[in-house]
């Protein structure tokens, strides 16, 4: 018997507006607890919310990247649940008209493409925090969150098993950051998802009874759940018990999903329209000044490098990927003529730093414009392409200007050949029996010849100079 | 020298010629309070702040055009650092960080906010009966009810302790205690005056407004009360007029439409002959009476008690205990701590219209009440706007009878909230409204509505103003006809 994973993402992006979606309260992370709060993010007696345009637009970029329609008059409805960290004891968010629906998205998994559509996406107020942890016995709450703005994207279930899932969120994350409406940031809770898993037999038509994991925030452990939950079902199934309708939380810990209620348990959110809130209007002129605006996609970047720039399809993959890497490419290539060398450093040596460090590139010491220089350095001649991975190097580990580094190292390449031959010369003298040898017919030997020269200079010759002037010398 | 009864539009002569001092204005004030200490109009008083103020207008003379008036303020509105309850004993220790815009609206023009007055639970009754600071006394006889729930502002201005206060009125709240206790009421358009720092009882049903002895001091009182707020999205952005314009408009050739779908049979005699009377006072001045129809009039009361009640769910959800008002002590867990605090801290009024709202929001629930009430609400608002097509002012009576004993509905929350039924379609429609005395029955006031179209208070006030210069109703107190 063979088993079918039917998965839908909701995926909660928090939208890098300055403040928040209904009060002028600052979303800045890591303040001190409770420090950026205003009266209407703490829900005191007779205040009243105002949509912030700014979400709007944010939310609109989305929609337009994914080719969705957007629904420029959308409204707001309350979600009415208690919890301490939910200040008016219900959350703005909108059910019935949200501002995106109907959008999509393409993933890649092993070589092949999807195309995952997108249900809807939708604006909505995030909590606040409960903390359990510092108080003996007691909850602290903390609502310096409490109101950011979410945008929350809700797939198909399109999506067939865990590596398409991380894709797809892997996919929406790039999107997101490419179109600066979200940091990404999911060590810091920018980016979190709840994850709906069903099985089904393959020939069933009708889908099985779901469980929604709740809270995921890193590609690993969306897998790893993923996994452990599909197996979970199919055991329950095949011991002749039935999958429930439950919400149920991941351990990372333990690697397994655990009841946190079922569906007996779960809320009557009572939603209605909120009516402290008129709908929200869009107007033609705002969609198409966002239309204007709309930054180069991924995709779109990727065609840009191969076409225009000439870069390898590979190498225009990787650079596109993420909007960190492509920042870098195209600001170091406005200071060097050479842009493919500026790719083909960044994919190769810059990437393997990066890999080895575990960090994004503008974590790093790396500026744009001291890797632009570097790079400009080589295709100068100043230096040789050895010498720029030392000097990367030292960039990486004190981000110092790259001019300075070769100055006061005295790693310019030695241009004057009347040096080079004169040192060539030397070498061929001291080094008779290997020169009586290569005449003999052992033609590696010239290699030896190039890194004595190599040797001398301390890698300031360059190699096909050097080469030359041995040709000369020996043949 | 007295303030007592006096208009605003006395006081502001009496401080004009200087034969009061602004200090004393205040001082009478805090006098009559006391004297009147029976009443229990008032929750909290700010005399110091009062009384400071007051001096430093007569060190410094102002030209703000309410300078120096006294007015109470519901106790509804959030005042900065000065107690503001709703009537309940959840928030009796909430003092709020920041003030209502009506309130600074009014303060900014001049106006002394001399205390806060008692009014039912969260604005939710018709007789101040669900106070949890106990019930207020009509001015009028010692037995007997103010209204509600502005009950406190209507008694304190009936009483003649001040000349103005603010109200709210979601259902009739204003409406039905200015008729009560003999003294004008008036209900503005929906977005007229801002709700920022009103507290919520049903967001788009509540509408601040001010109560007063006659409609010119409304007229004075709206044009300060109004302005459009960024703070509040449903405050309107239209042009505010200048109210006191249009007070002297001849009423000649205007119409005013009686609505024939009212059966007023099942109203006393007495109380349907006086109202008759007014209009013939009105066509006396001029106006014509046009029938018109509301066919789904008779659907207000229902659809109001499926809609405010499903706003109050979820609106009073914040007073859970958390952040500010009555917390519980001790609760074992999160759950303990919710059920107790609301438990105590809210009253059966509110209690009883919570669990109807979450009642008709509930999954499964919902089309046949919320949404159908929505739809019905939408069809009555059609109704006034085709009758306003072809009208100036709408009039009925403003409530069935005159103020009732305290307690005599007390089991019978039905009974209760037909005291709204003639005012509450304004709230659905969103349209002003005002009552006005038009006469008295057994030393008991009675009042008239008027109904006005889409922002036209002015049309009201114009009405009221002509009525109250041909008739002096509106200068009974309980202690006789004023001269």
């Amino acid at each position: 018997m063979s088993w079918e994973t039917v998965i839908g993402l909701e995926i909660h992006a928090q939208l890098s507006t300055k403040s928040k979606l209904f009060s002028g309260g600052s979303t800045k992370f890591g303040a001190e607890p409770n420090t950026h709060v205003d009266l209407i993010d703490m829900g005191l007696p007779g205040v009243l919310p105002v949509a912030n345009k700014e979400a709007f637009y944010k939310a609109i970029r989305f929609g337009l990247a994914t080719g969705a329609n957007i629904n420029q008059t959308s409204s707001f409805d309350r979600k009415n649940y208690f919890y301490p960290d939910l200040p008016k004891g219900y959350q703005i968010t909108q059910m019935t008209k949200p501002i995106v629906e109907k959008g999509s998205i393409k993933i890649t998994v092993d070589n092949s493409e999807k195309i995952i559509n997108i249900t809807r996406a939708h604006l909505e107020e995030d909590a606040g925090k409960s903390i359990h942890d510092l108080f003996e016995g007691e909850t602290g709450v903390d609502l310096n969150r409490a109101g950011t703005p979410l945008l929350e994207i809700v797939s198909e279930p399109e999506i067939s098993n865990a590596k398409e899932a991380v894709a797809y969120f892997k996919a929406i994350r790039q999107l997101v950051t490419f179109l600066d409406i979200c940091d990404g940031n999911m060590a810091q809770g920018s980016m979190r998802c709840d994850v709906n898993v069903s099985i089904k037999k393959s020939d069933d038509k009708e889908l099985g009874t779901r469980a929604e994991l709740k809270n995921i925030n890193s590609f690993k452990f969306i897998e790893k759940a993923i996994n452990y939950e599909i197996e979970r079902q199919i055991k329950v199934i095949e011991s002749g018990e039935s999958v429930v309708q439950e919400t149920r939380l991941y351990d990372s810990e333990k690697n397994e999903t655990r009841s946190m209620r079922s569906k007996e348990e779960a809320n009557d959110y009572r939603y209605f329209p909120c009516p402290d809130l008129l709908p929200v209007v869009i107007s033609n002129k705002e969609l198409q000044e966002i239309k204007n605006n709309l930054p180069e996609l991924p995709e779109e970047k990727e065609h840009r490098y191969v076409k225009e720039i000439n870069l390898e399809e590979s190498e225009a993959k990787i650079i596109s990927s993420s909007k960190t890497m492509a920042n870098m490419f195209e600001e170091a290539s406005t200071k060097t003529d050479d842009a493919k060398l500026v790719a083909k450093w960044l994919v190769g040596d810059v990437s393997a730093l990066l890999n080895k460090d575990n960090i994004d590139i503008d974590e790093s010491n790396l500026t744009s414009e001291n890797f632009g220089i570097l790079i400009e350095r080589i295709s100068d001649s100043t230096i040789s392409g050895k010498i720029a991975k030392s000097v990367l190097e030292e960039v990486w580990k004190s981000g110092s200007n790259v001019d300075k580094i070769i100055e006061t190292k005295g790693l310019i390449q030695i241009q004057d050949e009347s040096v080079l031959e004169e040192i060539a010369k030397k070498v061929v003298e001291s080094n008779p029996s290997q020169v009586t040898a290569y005449k003999g017919g052992k033609d590696k030997l010239f290699g030896f010849f190039v890194g004595q020269v190599m040797k001398e200079t301390q890698g300031k010759a360059n190699p096909q100079t050097v080469n030359d002037i041995l040709k000369n010398i020996l043949d | 020298m007295t303030i007592k009864y006096k208009t605003i539009k006395d006081i502001k002569i009496m401080l004009s010629q200087k034969e009061i001092s602004n200090a004393e204005v205040i001082q009478e004030v805090y006098k009559l309070i006391k004297e009147n200490n029976h009443l229990n109009a008032f929750v909290t008083l700010n005399e110091d702040n009062s009384i400071k103020k007051a001096e430093a207008l007569d060190n410094k003379p102002s030209n703000l055009p309410l300078a120096g008036i006294p007015i109470a303020q519901k106790d509804l509105f959030c005042t900065k650092g000065l107690r503001t309850t709703c009537g309940s004993k959840i928030l009796d220790n909430f003092v709020p960080p920041y003030s209502a815009t009506v309130i600074k609206n009014l303060e900014n023009a001049g106006c002394i906010s001399v205390g806060k007055t008692n009014m039912d639970e969260f604005a939710m009754g018709s007789s101040n009966e669900t106070s949890n600071f106990g019930n207020v006394q009509n001015p009028w006889g010692e037995n007997l009810v103010p209204g509600g729930s502005s009950g406190g502002s209507a008694a304190a201005v009936a009483a003649g302790i001040v000349p103005a206060a603010s109200g709210t009125d979601t259902g009739g709240s204003i409406r039905q205690p200015a008729s009560l206790c003999g003294i004008t009421g008036l209900k503005p358009t929906y977005g007229r005056i801002s709700r920022w720092g009103m507290i919520a009882f049903a967001s788009s049903l509540d509408q601040a407004g001010p109560m007063a002895r006659t409609a010119e001091d409304c007229a004075l009182l709206l044009n300060e009360m109004c302005s459009h707020d960024e703070k509040d999205t449903t405050s309107l952005n239209e042009d505010i007029p200048n109210f006191e314009e249009n007070l002297n408009s001849p009423l000649k050739g205007k119409k005013i439409g009686i609505v024939k779908d009212i059966d007023l049979s099942s109203l006393d005699d007495d109380v349907v002959k006086i109202y008759e009377d007014s209009l013939k006072e009105f066509v006396s001045l001029g106006a014509n009476l046009v029938d018109i129809s509301l066919p789904n009039l008779s659907l207000s009361v229902p659809t109001y008690y499926v809609v405010a009640p499903a706003e109050c769910s979820s609106n009073l959800s914040r007073f859970d205990g958390v952040k500010f008002g009555h917390r519980s002590n001790n609760p074992k867990n999160l759950e303990e701590l919710y059920v107790q605090t609301r438990s105590e801290g809210f009253g059966d009024e509110v209690k009883r219209r919570i669990l109807i709202g979450s009642y008709v929001l509930s999954a499964g629930y919902y089309d046949a009440y919320y949404k159908k009430a929505q739809q019905v609400r939408r069809l009555i608002k059609n109704d006034f706007d085709s009758a306003f097509s072809d009208i100036d002012v709408i009039m009925t009576p403003t409530t069935r009878g005159t103020a009732f004993e305290i307690g005599s509905k007390g089991s019978d929350p039905i009974q209760m909230y037909l005291e709204d039924l003639f005012t509450i379609s304004a709230n659905l429609a969103g349209l002003p409204a005002m009552s006005i005395p038009n006469g008295n029955l057994d030393n008991k006031p009675t009042g008239i509505q008027i109904i006005g179209n889409f922002l036209d208070e002015s049309s009201i006030l114009n009405f009221g103003h002509m009525f109250q210069k041909s008739t002096n109703w509106h200068m009974y107190t309980p202690e006789g006809a004023k001269q």
